[in-house]
């Protein structure tokens, strides 16, 4: 398949189609790099091996890029590795999201590996969402391991989702240290069917003085998927505030467990958590019934709730 | 004529008899209370007639418009036009007040969940991308309850305990909507031990420990619910109660 075709496939299964000058996008299909497009402030420096792709992504100190970055990575065929090791750095006081649209359509062995470092310089920002679209039968191995730096006063938002489709097996390591004043929200929402495995890690080491971490976890299971949770907050310094958030529904012969860990090493530190793993909740359920609405769609309107 | 008819109806729950032999008639179109003091058996009753887990296996029958219902799910109950609201309706993360509403009908006109809003006192602008989550008050969540339940246009809806966690702007609007229901014609049955709310019906039925004590025009149960009835100590003991009101 030609390289164009390639590209037209992999945006259209994204959902991504022509988009503006002011709109910066990179697409990567296994270890090509299909296309760049960059805005003022904004560097990418990709590099291809074997199986991947290294890439340097740099905002510049003061530029707030005004878009969300587009990223477009994925695998057509059926079989393949697309390694991605990324290194991000957002300088001082800049600011920018990105927005990730991971694409398998037609997977039945395919590693997506990625490893990627971030750091955010004093006062920066960044919003990263990740999107995951894969075929109904999963086939796919995902393992995102990410470590964050925030310094001081620098925000960091990550949400990882994948709702449609079957997840296959994903290993989620995400960790953060946050610095004073900094703040880490890391959201993932997972809607598992089949034989899914799920395994989310996410940590928050809270150093800095009024630091703030939140993770929350929120996800779906049914049939035979299954799904572990680990969400752990470390707080260090004076004023640090953390929550963990951990939701599952079960439904079918799926297994869920979640493990929060919390840990407060200051006695002017707080952390909080809360976790709670059953059946779709039967008053809501009930309420939904008693509005007329059949079980099936009452229970996909409660799953798609707390999976938004 | 009659829109529900509960036969002999007799539910028993962890070795506890939760109701007695009920038997009652429920005039179409009417505002109806069943009242009676805490574990009279009054939302045990609302929630068998809706069919909820836990309050199906009874003896007697339920008729809705000459029909067993006895055998239906809560949805097909709902179908036929029957519906409850709850006395401490259920917080859902991520669901917005606009699909909340519109939930239940097939018409998903963003004009009827305005409508629905406003009669319950709340601005559409502000409320309907809201969430139907913990960040609501308790009467803005009682509220929203029922702009749903209005959009359903039901043909009997209960309402359980439909003043209780709420502000009094609030109940202000709840007995305005119990005024529209009726005016539409929606027969009402309030769940309540609260004479305020009491007062907004028009017939009623006194419960006791899951008896059926008495039954009438609302003036004439008023004043003994609230004079003889809510300060009694009998509680759990109907047969000690005397038999001060006559049935009508």
């Amino acid at each position: 398949m030609d390289k164009d075709k390639i590209l037209s496939e992999l945006l259209n299964y994204s959902g991504l189609h022509k988009m503006a000058p002011d709109i910066a996008h990179i697409e990567i299909h296994g270890n090509q790099v299909l296309g760049t497009h960059l805005v003022e402030g904004l560097s990418v420096e990709s590099e291809s091996f074997e199986d991947g792709v290294n890439i340097k992504i740099r905002v510049k100190k003061g530029i707030e890029i005004k878009n969300p970055v587009r990223f477009c990575f994925g695998l057509i065929p059926e079989n393949g590795i697309q390694k991605l090791n990324i290194n991000t750095v957002i300088e001082e006081n800049a600011k920018a999201s990105f927005i990730a649209s991971c694409t398998f359509p037609n997977a039945k062995n395919i590693q997506h590996l990625m490893d990627s470092e971030i750091i955010l310089e004093k006062g920066s920002s960044l919003k990263y969402f990740e999107r995951h679209i894969h075929g109904e039968k999963g086939g796919v191995t995902i393992v995102p391991v990410t470590k964050v730096f925030i310094k001081e006063n620098a925000r960091y938002s990550t949400e990882f989702e994948l709702i449609k489709g079957a997840a296959g097996e994903i290993k989620i390591d995400y960790s953060a240290e946050v610095e004073k004043d900094g703040v880490v929200d890391m959201n993932t929402r997972i809607f598992g069917r089949l034989k899914d495995k799920i395994h989310i890690k996410e940590s928050a080491h809270l150093t800095g003085e009024n630091s703030t971490g939140v993770l929350t976890s929120h996800i779906a299971l049914k049939d035979e998927a299954d799904a572990i949770v680990e969400n752990e907050i470390i707080a260090d310094a004076p004023f640090a505030r953390g929550h963990v958030d951990c939701k599952e529904i079960v439904q079918g012969r799926a297994k869920a467990r979640a493990i929060p860990v919390v840990q407060v090493n200051n006695s002017k530190a707080h952390v909080t958590h809360e976790a709670a793993i059953g059946s779709v909740d039967s008053k809501q359920l009930e309420t939904l019934l008693s509005r007329g609405l059949a079980e099936d769609e009452a229970v996909e309107m409660i799953i798609n709730g707390l999976l938004k | 004529m009659n829109i529900l008819e509960i036969k002999d109806l007799e539910l028993n729950k962890d070795g506890r008899k939760l109701l007695n032999k009920i038997n009652i008639e429920i005039w179409a179109g009417y505002v109806h209370a069943i009242v009676g003091p805490n574990g009279a058996g009054k939302s045990t009753l609302a929630n068998t007639i809706m069919g909820l887990s836990g309050y199906r296996d009874f003896s007697g029958d339920i008729l809705f418009k000459g029909k067993s219902i006895k055998n239906l799910t809560i949805d097909e109950r709902a179908r036929l036009g029957i519906t409850l609201v709850f006395q401490e309706p259920a917080r859902f993360e991520g669901l917005s007040v606009d699909d909340f509403i519109l939930a239940g009908i097939k018409e998903k006109k963003s004009i009827l969940v305005d409508e629905a809003l406003r009669k319950v006192g709340l601005d559409p602008l502000k409320y309907r991308q809201r969430f139907v989550d913990k960040t609501l008050s308790g009467g803005e969540r009682k509220r929203i309850e029922l702009a749903s339940i209005y959009t359903m246009k039901p043909e009997l809806v209960f309402m359980d305990e439909p003043d209780s966690g709420v502000d009094i702007d609030s109940i202000k609007y709840i007995f305005e909507i119990i005024k529209d229901f009726k005016k539409h014609g929606t027969t009402v049955i309030l769940v309540t031990h609260s004479p305020d709310v009491l007062k907004q019906a028009e017939h009623a039925f006194l419960f006791c420990a899951g008896n059926l004590i008495c039954k009438g025009e609302v003036n004439k149960l008023f004043e003994y619910f609230t004079g003889r009835c809510a300060p009694c100590d009998h509680v759990g003991k109907p047969d000690k109660i005397e038999k001060g009101v006559k049935n009508g």
